[in-house]
């Protein structure tokens, strides 16, 4: 039997995963390999960065320099690397609750800086890892595990945080959307500066039995299709008509200086 | 591996110099190329030093949004190769307990100076003493070092830097705002005088390479990113292949060998000093600033006519068992002397029970305590 040509970018020994069946996480590790492979990246300049949940396993399979284990901190870390070793590739692999709760003041401050790093986030709207409960993206009105009677809460739009703070890079794609999203991962991989791709995905066995009443994977996945708009159809809606809707598309692609740290302006002082 | 420093961080000469700024200029002769921080009193003249110092050696400085994020970027920093220092005080050692518990779970060396702080503002104090010990989460073994002077702020700081490379584990400068803002003589030697200790890196190919194994002094070698070693990081129970694993058998070797690296190596990370302990039958025991009027009370006792001695602990933790033992072995008396409301006064009870009688000598106001205010703790005994 011929092995899958990607394979080679994958840890020896590192499979099978330990996502759930048709988990949307798995799905971006296979975008993400696709999207190295078509710009053949060097896998011994690459540090792969997870915090905790599932989402931050995904580095655990990519055999590159791994770091993992800390939640909300990957951002940090990818701080620290950059600024001593800029010839090194990072890239983050963040759910939305190490983004965009526990993290979240972090990836701000990253896309004001510029940063020099890729963030690939995995929204799978709660926390799954630990069993479902409401995250900062989950839409309102859900029912999560510590939302029985419904999400109080609006979602936070964690492309529109970072266009705000300053990212130079930023695309919204889903699972459903497969294609552009390994298009979109492939963008920021070339980008130089912070970039961020949000890719909307489906957790079957949490969000989907608590907050849709389904645990098919194919059900959760046409949900998202539903709740999907593009950008050009999103202008023609109001807030309020946009509310529960995910916004697709490549948003942000642009050029501006990168985070270099404090050692720049000392040495144009010296010239 | 041991070199001799660079020249050119190093200001070799005798300074007129504040305690945080010796502690900079420590870092810097022990190579330290990689600082971030976030601002708190009384430990900011450490991060405004290392922030116009950093660039001048080609390392890098940043001033992160919060204490996590310094203390991370020192994980992220020092893994791409960097040897790392983040300075703080009490307050903010707080928030960095998390990265602390990381590092030293994940082995990645670095230098947390904590100056510390009370009353919420830079007000005298050594009560940070049991956080440093126990304050990150699983289970660890620390290496502590008090500086007792500008001095000692500046050897101090290389020789957490030699023991941070050497064991792979964070090493932490516990100054105090008595100290660090303080100026006094410092001397710094030639580059040649400074010994530095750089963390062992693999000697063979990434293939042949199992990055969890120690070699000596349960150490294994530490590769920089980007060198083709592609190893997983992560604080999670890891085999010796750094495959995640959570087998008991995995997890239990793993800390042992992680905590044995320290208490298999007591003799070379633990320090101490004697005063006046030869023929000594009531013994003050303290560690940092204390030990200056410590010092005193015991000369003016001597002075007096009573024997008294001074065991100062230079390494704070591990505790110097050995070293408190044999003294307490000899006298009749040990008081335990910290400015706080007597926390490692718990440890000194602990090791010399049995052996002596133990009092405490504590204050906890804000002030250090006066050569009187010793001297009459041990009149009271002598009686």
């Amino acid at each position: 039997m011929t092995e899958n040509p990607l394979r080679k970018y994958l840890r020896k020994g590192a499979l099978p995963h330990f996502f759930c069946s048709g988990c949307g996480a798995a799905q971006t590790l296979n975008y993400f390999v696709r999207a190295a492979d078509s710009i053949n990246l060097d896998f011994d300049k690459l540090v792969a960065i997870g915090g905790v949940g599932c989402t931050a396993r995904i580095p655990i399979y990519l055999d590159a320099e791994v770091l993992h284990g800390v939640h909300g901190r990957t951002l940090p870390w990818a701080t620290g690397i950059n600024l001593h070793k800029p010839e090194l590739k990072v890239v983050i692999f963040a759910g939305d609750g190490d983004a965009a709760a526990i993290g979240g003041n972090h990836l701000i401050q990253a896309a004001r800086r510029n940063l020099d790093v890729t963030v690939i986030l995995v929204n799978n709207l709660n926390f799954a890892m630990t069993g479902g409960q409401v995250s900062p993206t989950t839409p309102a009105e859900l029912k999560t595990s510590t939302t029985p009677y419904g999400n109080p809460e609006k979602p936070f739009d964690l492309c529109k945080l970072v266009i705000a703070a300053g990212a130079t890079f930023v695309s919204r794609w889903s699972t459903a959307k497969p294609m552009r999203a390994i298009k979109a991962i492939k963008g920021a991989l070339q980008h130089a500066g912070f970039s961020m791709v949000e890719i909307v995905c489906q957790c079957p066995t949490y969000f989907g039995r608590k907050a849709i009443s389904s645990g098919e994977p194919i059900k959760v996945l046409e949900w998202i299709k539903d709740c999907s708009v593009t950008e050009k159809e999103a202008q023609k809606l109001t807030d309020e008509e946009l509310s529960g809707f995910f916004v697709l598309g490549d948003f942000v692609n642009k050029e501006k200086p990168v985070f270099e740290g404090s050692s720049v302006n000392y040495r144009k002082e010296g010239e | 591996m041991q070199t001799q420093a660079d020249s050119k961080r190093i200001l070799t000469g005798t300074h007129f110099m504040l305690g945080n700024w010796a502690v900079a200029e420590g870092a810097l002769a022990a190579g330290c190329n990689f600082f971030a921080g976030y601002p708190i009193t009384p430990a900011n003249e450490i991060s405004e030093r290392m922030s116009e110092r950093m660039p001048q050696v080609d390392g890098s400085f940043l001033q992160a949004e919060d204490e996590l994020c310094a203390v991370y970027a020192l994980s992220g920093a020092a893994l791409a190769g960097a040897k790392v220092m983040t300075a703080t005080a009490s307050a903010g050692y707080n928030y960095m307990q998390e990265g602390i518990g990381y590092a030293i779970a994940s082995e990645i060396p670095m230098v947390i100076v904590d100056v510390q702080r009370c009353r919420g503002e830079n007000f005298a104090t050594q009560s940070d003493v049991m956080q440093m010990r126990w304050g990150a989460s699983g289970d660890h073994e620390m290496i502590v070092l008090a500086p007792s002077s500008v001095q000692e702020s500046f050897d101090l700081t290389i020789r957490a830097f030699n023991l941070a490379e050497k064991y792979r584990s964070v090493a932490v400068v516990m100054s105090e705002t008595t100290i660090a803002l303080m100026r006094e003589k410092l001397v710094i030697p030639d580059a040649q005088n400074i010994d530095i200790i750089n963390r062992q890196k693999p000697s063979v190919p990434p293939g042949e390479f199992i990055p969890f194994r120690a070699e000596k002094n349960g150490v294994p070698p530490l590769p920089e990113f980007g060198e083709g070693y592609r190893i997983i990081h992560s604080l999670n129970p890891h085999d010796e292949w750094g495959g995640i694993a959570w087998e008991p058998d995995v997890f239990e070797k793993l800390y042992d060998r992680i905590t044995g690296k320290i208490t298999n190596n007591l003799d070379d990370i633990i320090q101490t000093e004697g005063f006046f302990l030869d023929d000594a039958n009531i013994a003050l025991i303290a560690y940092g600033s204390e030990t200056r009027p410590c010092l005193e009370a015991v000369r003016h006792a001597r002075d007096n006519g009573i024997k008294a001695g001074l065991l100062k602990l230079i390494t704070v933790w591990p505790v110097a068992e050995k070293q408190i033992r044999a003294v307490a072995g000899q006298v009749d008396t040990v008081l335990s002397v910290e400015m706080n409301i007597g926390k490692y006064a718990h440890e000194v009870e602990r090791v010399c029970c049995g052996y002596c009688k133990v009092g405490r000598v504590t204050k906890n106001r804000g002030m250090i305590h006066t050569t009187a205010e010793i001297y009459r703790a041990l009149e009271e005994v002598a009686k």
